[in-house]
């Protein structure tokens, strides 16, 4: 064990060389490029052992690393917001393939106009890729993550590929104390990849051929749809075994903060979580019966978690860093889902928040907890807010 | 006698679902008896991804994956990558795209995989249209051809403009071994494509793969019609090893009408029009020949 200050994109490329992914096919973008750059190092030093391919788009990345893992290797790439968005056509196809790549995504908002910060749309807008995705809070994490992520993904009973995000500067470039685990360690955690099925020369088939609409393409979508709800119990079992050998969990699905004896609770992912826990102390000490559910993974869907935190609140606020031009942010009509046929329901208030990396401070949180707060009383006054818009924005 | 110098193997069996004299057949078939059962092939949206089989059933005794349309190229990077990292050994990586794959959609994939310099085979066979999608026009039709998207109509809205030149931009990424084959010639495809497993690094070979549906012709014209393609030297037979080009047919030149005329597909041409394309023919068998006698002492 090493304690180390990196980066989040550092604790990513550490990640990914402690999980000994055997191919890697990326593609340089902001705010991701050091992730990159830091393997390319690895490999120049001798440090890693992987086939390191750079190519000539984020596209072509995550084609590669699907026809890699089909062929039988651990498979690794990062990417954010355009990078991912152009890859959407091999998402799909990535879970379709029931190929386990695993990839970090730094959270970074869409152009026009051209924003390098944090911003959630463009993971949330992979939300029906069938990807499991994981939200990031600190730099431990995303190292930590990357470990487990693989070993849920690669499961027999999943073989689905796995995301996490970590927020655009404010984790991909801050430094952050990390236990960098021994490879010895990770290597007992974390079996070599196994799948059963893989091109081979000696046993061919056929991969991905034509259904009929009469055929199993209906039941082969249905098979995704089960691998993502077992992936809660696995990530949660998962998330068990790795705290009984590391020391450490990031709190399985939904990852709570003061909810016992909470009224008013923010849920909330990412990096804004950790200002939130702060603001949550100081309300408590101020006598304000508050706390804080931190989206940890949002596919597969803590429905279940999310119902049983609603029945003891008086109002859950859905902070979304994203927005879907929709129904309010992803986040929050999704909640809005889960709890629709659950009797016992909250208020339940959507705040649009931090789009394009706009600050998320602590004034920020206490203005929305202030407003939530007022909800328990007078009930629901808006249902969907964007917070601090800059005067003329409205 | 004459010895029989194609491969008795066969590693694609009957049961495709192929068209009728479909000339992409031919090519896989003996683009695979080269090959050998070492080989994993990738195959994006086209005809093939149709012939190769419904599910469950196969008509390819290797390894073959569906890829997307424009990944070709990037699928076949991560295939080889995986088999280096795995220490898999003497197995060939066959990347197999139409002409719409490979010239249009799937040229950046294609174009980032060879200046990797991946060990790889990239085959294109061309049949000078989207043909799996029923007959629209390509970067690959020629000039003058009719398709479902120039229909021809009372304006002439014939496909204008010509061929890509796909083998020049291979040659442009100095990859070690670049080569054009046609149904045709088997022994001569065979040969090329012989050669380019035994060659390291990335590798190109465009095949000529009449399409009787598209190219409005009798199904059992297409052997004949790749003949006399290259007979004409509408698409010629040559090769470019490290630079150095060298012609494999160099045949008694036919007049490219005796091609044209066989294909509904160029019915609508007035005479003028097919004068142009026979000196635009001309012309490029002429600097062909060039480049050979240029490249000869190289």
């Amino acid at each position: 064990m090493v304690k180390s200050v990196i980066t989040g994109n550092y604790a990513s490329s550490y990640g990914a060389k402690l999980a000994r992914a055997q191919v890697i096919a990326a593609y340089p973008i902001t705010p991701q490029t050091s992730v990159v750059e830091k393997i390319a190092e690895f490999v120049a030093e001798g440090t890693m052992d992987t086939q390191y391919i750079k190519v000539e788009s984020e596209h072509s990345a995550m084609a590669a690393c699907i026809t890699a893992s089909q062929t039988g290797a651990r498979t690794f790439t990062a990417t954010s917001a355009h990078g991912l968005t152009l890859m959407h056509e091999m998402l799909i196809w990535a879970s379709g393939a029931r190929t386990p790549v695993v990839m970090t995504n730094i959270n970074r908002a869409m152009a026009p106009p051209w924003s390098v910060w944090a911003d959630h749309l463009d993971s949330v807008a992979q939300r029906d890729t069938g990807w499991i995705q994981y939200y990031c809070e600190s730099n431990q994490e995303v190292l930590d993550t990357i470990i487990t992520a693989y070993k849920v993904s690669e499961s027999r009973e999943i073989m689905l590929p796995s995301m996490l995000t970590l927020d655009a500067f404010y984790l991909s470039h801050t430094y952050e104390t990390v236990d960098i685990p021994d490879q010895d360690k990770v290597d007992k955690f974390l079996p070599p990849f196994d799948p059963l099925y893989k091109f081979d020369v000696e046993d061919p088939h056929l991969f991905g051929s034509l259904s009929f609409p009469h055929q199993f393409y209906m039941e082969w979508r249905y098979q995704i749809a089960l691998s993502m709800e077992r992936a809660r119990d696995k990530i949660l079992e998962i998330d068990k075994e790795f705290e009984s050998m590391f020391g450490r969990s990031h709190g399985g699905l939904l990852d709570l903060y003061r909810c016992d004896g909470a009224e008013v609770v923010l849920i909330a992912a990412g990096t804004m979580a950790s200002t939130i826990r702060e603001v949550v102390d100081q309300l408590r000490d101020e006598g304000e019966k508050v706390g804080l559910a931190r989206l940890r993974v949002f596919r597969p869907f803590p429905a279940k978690e999310i119902r049983e935190l609603a029945e003891k609140i008086d109002v859950l606020g859905v902070l979304d860093r994203s927005y879907s031009f929709g129904y309010g942010g992803a986040f929050f009509a999704e909640i809005g889902g889960a709890l629709y046929n659950h009797p016992d329901k909250p208020v339940l208030k959507n705040y649009v928040v931090g789009i394009g990396g706009r600050d998320v401070t602590p004034n920020t949180v206490r203005g929305i907890f202030e407003n939530a707060l007022s909800l328990q009383d007078r009930g629901l006054d808006k249902e969907i807010e964007w917070i601090e818009l800059k005067e003329g924005g409205e | 006698m004459a010895k029989l110098t194609i491969p008795r193997e066969e590693y694609m069996f009957p049961g495709h679902m192929g068209c009728l004299g479909c000339g992409g057949v031919l090519a896989m078939r003996y683009v695979l008896k080269a090959l050998g059962k070492r080989t994993i092939v990738s195959v994006p949206a086209c005809c093939w991804a149709i012939m190769s089989g419904i599910f469950p059933n196969s008509c390819l005794s290797v390894p073959m994956v569906n890829t997307a349309f424009e990944t070709t190229g990037a699928s076949v990077s991560g295939i080889r990558a995986a088999l280096d990292a795995l220490g898999i050994k003497d197995v060939n990586v066959l990347g197999w795209a139409g002409d719409g794959g490979t010239l249009d959609i799937g040229i950046q994939a294609l174009s980032g995989a060879v200046e990797r310099g991946h060990d790889i085979i990239y085959v294109c066979y061309d049949n000078e249209a989207y043909m799996n999608t029923g007959i629209q026009r390509s970067s690959g039709t020629p000039e003058g051809a009719w398709t479902t998207t120039t229909p021809v109509g009372k304006t002439k809205a014939w496909k204008k403009g010509p061929k890509k030149n796909m083998v020049e931009i291979m040659v442009a990424h100095k990859i070690p071994y670049t080569a054009t084959a046609a149904i045709s010639y088997p022994e001569d495809l065979i040969k090329k494509v012989t050669k380019a497993k035994n060659i390291y690094g990335p590798k190109y070979i465009h095949i000529f793969s009449p399409c009787p549906t598209g190219w409005r012709m009798p199904p059992g014209k297409s052997v004949e019609i790749a003949r006399l393609a290259v007979q004409t030297c509408a698409f010629p037979l040559y090769e470019i090893e490290n630079g150095v080009y060298n012609i494999t047919k160099k045949p008694k030149k036919k007049p490219l009408k005796d091609y044209l005329q066989m294909q509904g597909r160029f019915r609508h041409l007035p005479e003028e029009e097919i004068q142009k394309m026979q000196k635009d023919v001309d012309r490029e068998w002429e600097i062909l020949l060039k480049k050979e006698e240029f490249t000869k002492s190289l």
